[in-house]
């Protein structure tokens, strides 16, 4: 893992289009591989009853393999707030997701994995996805600052909130020494609130 | 003019985070064992302390057998799931409700937080798991979080977030006979989208919220995230204190009286601005049955799946446009999770259940949320209400809301479940299908062997 001092400007690779709206993390981790005290390994499982369903799956196809930039569509990661999906696919690979929309609490998960979600309508990411599917090869670019994603000649416009679009940027996505900085003012809140401090 | 989401966000905001976002102080930290080992070992490689141990509480629910419940497991990567969890509050200091010994306290995490009286109004909760928002149903603000969360509140008793805009949401009428809260938050995650809360709070309001109990509430903001919404709450209210008043971890003697007047406080003010506002009539709410494979997918039982009914859900589930689910045959019911496992949901079921036979084709569960419910609901007789019917009574745990223990689907069966999703693959077979409903239609379905419309056995006097 990449320590929290470093900035994420952007992200290149090949992309793997994944269609469909409301993927929740059930699917794209399912429960049975929870049972583990780590995170390892869980990229072998990403989508496993949906690729067993489905020969056709985008992470059973080849031409996908190594990619880096998945994109999605609405309301991706909905459901179960485990970390294991986006830890699933931040091991497989993938440095960054672009789609329609987020479940909050995945959105959130990916962001402390260095993992930026992008967002952008819907005509866009269809564009992305069937220049993926035409042509696996294209190189992708997702560029945090301004949001913009090249795929070979493709251009879309894309965002991230401003508030984590400049913590990828200053290299503090991931928040826990900011948290324990200043540990005197976590314990002035504290004694402040009666249920603390006693009623 | 402020809503209690304000009010508690602003009481418990230590600053903004150069990142931008707001250091939030968490007030109450429940931990379970699915969710915790990877935190604690981030915090063990840092060399950091757990900072608030005092009030960090964790327990066992997801992957526990409710069946055998002796040490060690059968399941090898479940024992080993325990004993991180009980060697990881052992060093840290953290109270542990575990099996065995002080197994009094041991359930489902959302059950019990309120059942103990550790949820409070006012309060800042966070939880790796996404049914958090269950606890607001105390007028508290409860965050579901991802493990690297669970480490940060762990290391710091704080988290990184973004304000979320409030929409109230106000419920208004009188609930038909067999018509429940589930089906109140199955009739609003249908009408504003499983997406509709992204961003949002929500709050419940209105006459029907008032007029409910706890149990009532905890099941509606329990489903919040079902709609998109990370946190849900209601208001505190005299219901709120009556259910309080008494509970281990809530104050007592006049330490009580001064916590309701913060309480009360803290709630939303009458005049309070929100960002969004929508109204529903509860009266007109039926029960209620998903067909699909989001918990957005439903429809009255009286009513039939819509001619734009999504296609991927149709087939995966084997329904018809236009089709009612009323009739479809049942192999498997569940009675039980965070959602509907409570004391008051078990008596619902009984009450459906007393004097009838479980169809002789189906499965059929009765898993209590907490060792405390179950405990509450033997005294009350009820296990042999459902023993007698032909219902499996089992030990408290997650059981068949999710499929990390034994109690799982098994290929295309299908579920009357009174959990909370629908989800492909969510009850452990990856073919399994799930119907989400009230535990009074559960218990319909279970001794029909097959989706009926409660209603009519409210009326029938069973011999
Ligand atoms: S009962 Fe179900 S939803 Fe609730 S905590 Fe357990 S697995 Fe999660």
């Amino acid at each position: 893992m990449k320590s929290s001092t470093t900035a994420i400007l952007s992200v290149s690779g090949r992309g793997l289009p994944l269609r469909g709206n409301d993927l929740d993390t059930d699917r794209i981790m399912p429960a049975r591989f929870l049972r583990a005290v780590t995170f390892e390994s869980l990229e072998k499982h990403l989508f496993e009853d949906d690729r067993a369903a489905n020969p056709a799956h985008p992470f059973n196809d080849a031409r996908y393999a190594g990619a880096r930039v998945l994109v999605v569509n609405k309301n991706f990661g909905c459901g179960s707030s485990r970390e294991h999906a986006p830890q699933g696919l931040a091991r497989y690979g993938i440095r960054a997701i672009v789609g329609e929309s987020y479940s909050e609490i995945f959105f959130g998960n990916s962001a402390v994995l260095g993992v930026p979600c992008f967002t952008a309508d819907t005509a866009a990411i269809d564009a992305l996805q069937a220049r993926i599917e035409r042509a696996p090869v294209t190189p992708i670019t997702a560029d945090v600052a301004t949001g913009v994603v090249t795929a070979g000649d493709l251009r879309i416009q894309a965002s991230l909130p401003a508030a984590v679009r400049d913590a990828f940027l200053s290299g503090q996505w991931n928040p826990t020494t900011m948290l324990l900085d200043r540990f005197d003012e976590v314990r002035r809140v504290a004694d402040r609130l009666p249920y603390v401090s006693g009623f | 003019m402020h809503t209690l989401f304000h009010k508690v966000w602003d009481a418990h905001a230590v600053r903004i985070l150069p990142s931008g976002q707001t250091q939030l102080f968490v007030g109450l930290h429940l931990v379970h064992e699915v969710t915790s080992p990877q935190a604690f070992d981030m915090l063990r490689q840092q060399g950091w302390r757990v900072a608030f141990p005092e009030r960090t509480f964790a327990t066992v629910d997801h992957i526990v057998p409710t069946k055998v419940q002796t040490r060690p497991f059968l399941d090898v990567m479940a024992e080993e799931m325990m004993v991180a969890l009980e060697r990881n509050c052992r060093e840290y200091g953290i109270s542990l409700w575990s099996l065995g010994e002080g197994r009094e306290h041991q359930g489902i995490v959302h059950v019990i937080g309120p059942e103990l009286g550790l949820t409070q109004p006012g309060m800042t909760i966070a939880c790796g798991d996404s049914h958090t928002s269950t606890h607001g149903a105390l007028g508290a603000i409860a965050f579901g979080i991802g493990t690297s969360q669970v480490r940060d509140v762990l290391a710091s008793q704080c988290l990184a977030l973004d304000p979320l805009k409030v929409r109230r949401i106000d419920v208004n009428g009188t609930l038909a006979p067999g018509v429940f809260a589930k089906d109140v938050i199955l009739t609003i995650i249908r009408r504003l989208g499983v997406q509709g809360g992204v961003g949002f709070a929500y709050e419940y309001g209105g006459t029907t919220l008032d007029s409910m109990t706890i149990d009532e509430r905890m099941t509606i903001c329990n489903m919040s995230i079902e709609g998109g919404a990370r946190v849900g709450y209601v208001n505190p209210d005299e219901t709120t204190f009556r259910f309080l008043r008494g509970r281990t971890f809530a104050p007592s003697g006049a330490a009580f009286d001064r916590a309701a007047a913060w309480w009360r406080q803290i709630a939303s003010d009458a005049d309070a601005r929100y960002d969004d506002r929508v109204t529903i009539d509860s009266s007109s709410i039926e029960p209620t049955v998903t067909w699909g494979i989001n918990p957005g997918q439903s429809v009255g039982i009286g009513e039939r799946i819509a001619a734009s009914a999504d296609e991927e859900a149709l087939t995966f589930m084997g329904f018809e446009r236009g089709a009612k689910v009323e009739g479809t045959r049942i192999d498997v019911a569940f009675i039980g999770s965070c959602t509907n496992g409570r004391l008051s949901d078990l008596e619902e079921a009984a009450k459906i259940v007393r004097g009838r036979r479980v169809a002789s084709h189906v499965k059929a569960l009765v898993v209590p949320g907490s060792q405390a419910v179950r405990t509450a609901a033997e005294a009350k007789g009820l296990h042999e209400i459902f023993s007698k019917a032909g219902f499996e009574w089992r030990g408290a745990g997650c059981s068949m809301c999710l499929a990390m223990n034994p109690d799982k689907l098994e290929g295309r069966q299908v579920c009357a479940s009174s959990s909370n999703r629908n989800f492909k693959g969510r009850q452990g077979s990856p073919t399994g299908r799930t119907l989400l409903m009230s535990p009074a239609m559960v218990a319909a379905a279970a001794v029909s062997g097959e989706v009926v419309d409660v209603r009519h056995m409210l009326q029938e006097v069973p011999v």
